[in-house]
């Protein structure tokens, strides 16, 4: 089990490796579109810090939502998924695998990108690390929870607006608590809570979303 | 065989629907140890939705699949481990050579068969000399080469189940891919398969299931 999951991770890691380009258009949305909001709505450092981590969050949930949906998508069009279903070992085994290479090459890399846009948005260096934290642990729950969506809505027309449909409801508590640390912390409140319902939302995240995703895939390949 | 008279699969009074059309309706099949069984019929008779059946992707509208005598549905594990699938889709990635692609569709698999094994495999069915070139870059049958490298290299699998396995092959590799087959039946596995090509393959025992008889 535990070499099942190492080498559909590597096997994905690698494929991602010769397509760089398509890594790369994720991060260029994402630093795109957070860049648009001080040129928007104007470059008073007050205001920007209060929007900061909401924006930040927004950019990301969306970024995700653009790419979670090409998951299984070349898989699907050569027939490896078939073969994946077809497989002694667990399917949900095999999507875990698949959406912990997918957060390492989407998700992570958000997060590293974070103190960069915190920069343009003129928050302290401890509001920087609250919003970088809430992404670090907050972005593998929005991959977690996409991977269903993508297996959801996998081979279907339009499938790219009803994945925003059936997702985007279920990133908004994320996006509460997440972006709700950095200003709870400029308040003076404790942000304990905020990270310990985050770590929740990824632990349920973790034990549900692969099963869920395993048998929306089993179906749609019937 | 001792095993030749235990039925590998079984299916009883199965039929197919697609959409609304009926593909096929009380189909009943026995397979064993070391037989070969071509399934015919015109194309949109429902070939590639008994394989589908047969390996578990699809379910059927009604009817009944047994492994080793017991419901495949019970014995799901054992089932799938006993099979081997190529549809017609290769499963074969652009960005992988010959050997990558080998590798990761035995490891998806769940397949432990060893490098040296597989890059025999590669270089039996004739790609010796492109084993170090990224798939997109091979020719169909090139590429279809690549997937059915995964039979030559199997040795766990009890029921090949092939979907039009000769399509875009050479005579060459027509040549060694029934004689993998043959070779298969003769170790004492099974093998189903549709083919529009007339290919002789060397079995004791063969049946021929026209999906036309049941529409």
């Amino acid at each position: 089990m535990i070499g099942v999951f190492l080498s559909v991770m590597r096997r994905d890691l690698l494929l991602a490796w010769r397509r760089r380009s398509d890594m790369l258009t994720t991060l260029g949305f994402f630093l795109l579109v957070t860049s648009l909001f001080p040129l928007g709505v104007g470059p008073e450092p007050e205001q920007l810090s209060h929007i900061a981590s909401g924006v930040m969050w927004v950019a990301a949930l969306l970024a995700t939502l653009l790419s979670v949906q090409r998951l299984f998508e070349s898989d699907e069009a050569d027939g490896t998924l078939e073969q994946m279903l077809l497989s002694v070992e667990p399917l949900a085994v095999i999507v875990l695998a698949k959406v912990c290479a997918y957060w390492l090459l989407t998700g992570l890399p958000l997060v590293v990108m974070a103190p960069l846009i915190a920069l343009q948005f003129n928050l302290t260096p401890d509001e920087t690390l609250i919003a970088c934290a809430t992404l670090l642990i907050g972005s593998p729950t929005l991959s977690l929870l996409g991977a269903v969506g993508a297996s959801l809505t996998l081979g279907l027309r339009g499938g790219g607006a009803l994945i925003a449909l059936l997702v985007l409801p279920l990133y908004a508590p994320l996006l509460i608590f997440g972006a709700g640390a950095v200003d709870a912390w400029r308040a003076g409140l404790g942000v304990q809570s905020h990270f310990a319902l985050l770590g929740a939302c990824l632990l349920v995240a973790l034990a549900v979303c692969p099963l869920a995703s395993a048998a929306a895939l089993r179906i749609a390949q019937d | 065989m001792s095993g030749s008279t235990a039925s590998l699969i079984e299916v009883r009074a199965l039929s197919c629907v697609r959409g609304s059309a009926r593909l096929f309706s009380g189909l009943d099949l026995i397979l064993g140890a070391g037989e070969l069984m071509h399934v015919a019929g015109a194309n949109g008779s429902g070939k590639t939705s008994l394989l589908r059946i047969l390996c578990g992707l699809s379910e059927p509208a009604s009817g009944e699949v047994r492994w080793r005598g017991a419901p495949a549905a019970s014995v799901r594990d054992d089932w799938r481990s006993g099979l081997l699938y190529l549809g017609h889709r290769n499963a074969v990635k652009d960005d992988f050579t010959p050997l990558e692609n080998l590798r990761a569709s035995a490891a998806i698999a769940g397949d432990t068969t060893p490098g040296d094994v597989l890059l025999r495999a590669l270089v039996d069915i004739g790609l010796g000399a492109r084993l170090d070139v990224p798939a997109r870059s091979l020719s169909q049958g090139q590429r279809r080469r690549v997937a059915l490298a995964r039979l030559l290299a199997d040795t766990r699998s009890a029921l090949w189940i092939l979907d039009e396995p000769f399509t875009a092959l050479d005579t060459g590799a027509v040549a060694v891919l029934s004689r993998a087959m043959a070779a298969h039946l003769a170790r004492g596995g099974a093998i189903v398969y549709t083919t529009h090509q007339p290919v002789d393959i060397n079995a004791a025992r063969r049946q021929t299931l026209n999906l036309d008889d049941f529409s």
